[in-house]
């Protein structure tokens, strides 16, 4: 039998750009299908029924028609905006971030349910949550899990013993912890404390709410933020756009609330 | 292209660089301006070369124009103390088609737009705040589109702006003349009610 003509589904729109007078090209992340680009036809004009409904940072419930090249959204319903993210600039900093993430990690057309759950549990964990920063360790330890590149926080990537309560290091290249003996021959050291490894092992393995209780200070949490994003940074091989923007927010102090440390 | 005579395959090449211009549009306006009489063809060469020798930046506002100050920067009649801030030179047509605004404008040339790395360095923001020293301007109008990139931009500048003491608007957000109550998203929806005025 015939592939449907038309299909619904549910979709986070990741991002988007303009093509022609009026119409959009939107990447959206969707349960079923993972990653795919449509069109959206006239969304650019002020009446249009799409418009609001295909903005990234949007939760929605779409239905597609099969195209030629890109597949067509006829419909869409929004589930969820997110407002609290959009009336904050350090929120929708957060949340664009997650979204670069998702979309420059993953493929087109290859589904990954978990990965869609996430991605709606950290936008949602960002509207409530005051502690942004653990939000955004916490999706980027579990997005690795789900890209299938969870590091190996238990044992030694290198000799497989056992971890001492020291100062270890962070193997990007084996994925993992390596023991101070098998570090010595990384040509990069890159040290990782006590503290830092306790709160990224009881992380891999909880879920939020108990992750969101862990309180950190401001220096532990620029460590995590250190060691994630220089994993990502040698994963992706390239630098996340919107990392450099949260980062220029934290310098000019552009933040209105108090985001998470204690 | 070897077939082609060199002066054709040439235009065909330079008008398909324009957007929207494919191969067989660029090959069907190549022969069509081929066709066409050589005082038309000229005109609209001459056109062209104008575009880029006489049209500047404002060196006030950064809007497109052919004499610097703008026409609307020079004018005595209109109110300096508002400054109403725009992504793009087109967005100042509509603003004017509707004679409701006497003020003056900032051209910003974009918005932040994280994923794409474009930050407040790429567009006219320090322009603007040096702008806004002098402390004739009351009022700064942020008329960026209700878009993520456009409510970004919004927002930074807003921090940016607020330590000086100038009054900051936005201009209102809500349904469109002739849409559908049914069809309009949540956000816009939100802000309607928000925004509802006495009636």
């Amino acid at each position: 039998m015939a592939a449907p003509h038309v299909y619904q589904t549910r979709a986070i729109v990741l991002r988007q750009s303009k093509i022609g007078e009026a119409d959009r090209i939107v990447t959206i992340y969707t349960p079923e299908l993972g990653k795919l680009k449509a069109i959206a036809k006239g969304a650019c004009r002020p009446g249009s029924k799409l418009g609001g409904n295909v903005e990234p940072l949007t939760y929605s419930s779409m239905m597609l028609a099969k195209g030629r090249n890109l597949d067509i959204i006829t419909q869409s319903q929004t589930i969820d905006a997110f407002l609290a993210l959009r009336k904050d600039l350090w929120h929708m900093a957060c949340g664009l971030y997650t979204l670069e993430l998702v979309d420059s990690s993953t493929l087109e057309n290859s589904e990954n349910s978990p990965l869609f759950d996430l991605l709606l549990n950290a936008l949602r964990w960002l509207c409530q949550s005051e502690n942004d920063k653990t939000v955004v360790r916490y999706f980027e330890l579990h997005l690795l899990h789900h890209l299938g590149y969870r590091p190996q926080l238990r044992r030694c990537v290198n000799c497989n013993s056992s971890l001492n309560p020291v100062i270890n290091f962070f193997s990007y290249g084996q994925g993992g912890i390596l023991c101070p003996h098998c570090n010595q021959k990384e040509p990069v050291p890159r040290p990782l404390s006590v503290d830092a490894l306790k709160v990224l092992r009881l992380w891999q393995g909880c879920d939020y709410a108990t992750a969101s209780r862990v309180k950190m200070s401001s220096k532990l949490s620029s460590e995590l933020k250190q060691v994630m994003q220089g994993y990502m940074r040698y994963l992706f091989q390239r630098e996340l756009k919107s990392m450099a923007w949260l980062e220029e927010l934290e310098k000019k102090s552009l933040v209105d609330n108090n985001y998470g440390t204690n | 292209m070897a077939s082609i005579a060199e002066p054709i395959a040439r235009l065909i090449a330079e008008l398909n660089k324009l957007p929207g211009i494919g191969p067989k549009s660029a090959q069907r306006l190549t022969y069509y301006l081929l066709h066409t009489p050589d005082e038309e063809v000229k005109s609209l060469g001459d056109a062209i070369l104008f575009l880029k020798e006489k049209v500047e930046l404002c060196s006030v506002c950064f809007n497109i124009t052919d004499r610097n100050p703008c026409p609307i920067c020079q004018d005595k009649e209109r109110d300096h103390s508002k400054i109403c801030v725009v992504e793009k030179p087109s967005d100042i047509i509509p603003l004017e088609r509707t004679g409701k605004y006497e003020g003056v404008y900032h051209v910003l040339h974009g918005t932040i737009s994280p994923a794409q790395g474009i930050g407040p360095q790429e567009l006219k923001v320090k322009e603007l705040l040096y702008r806004l020293q002098d402390n004739s301007v009351a009022e700064v109008i942020l008329a960026t589109n209700p878009t993520i990139e456009g409510e970004a931009t919004a927002m930074y500048l807003r921090q940016m702006i607020r330590p000086m003491g100038i009054h900051i608007s936005r201009l209102a957000r809500g349904l469109p003349f002739g849409s559908d109550l049914e069809y309009a998203d949540d956000m816009t929806l939100a802000q309607a009610l928000e925004g509802r005025q006495e009636f």
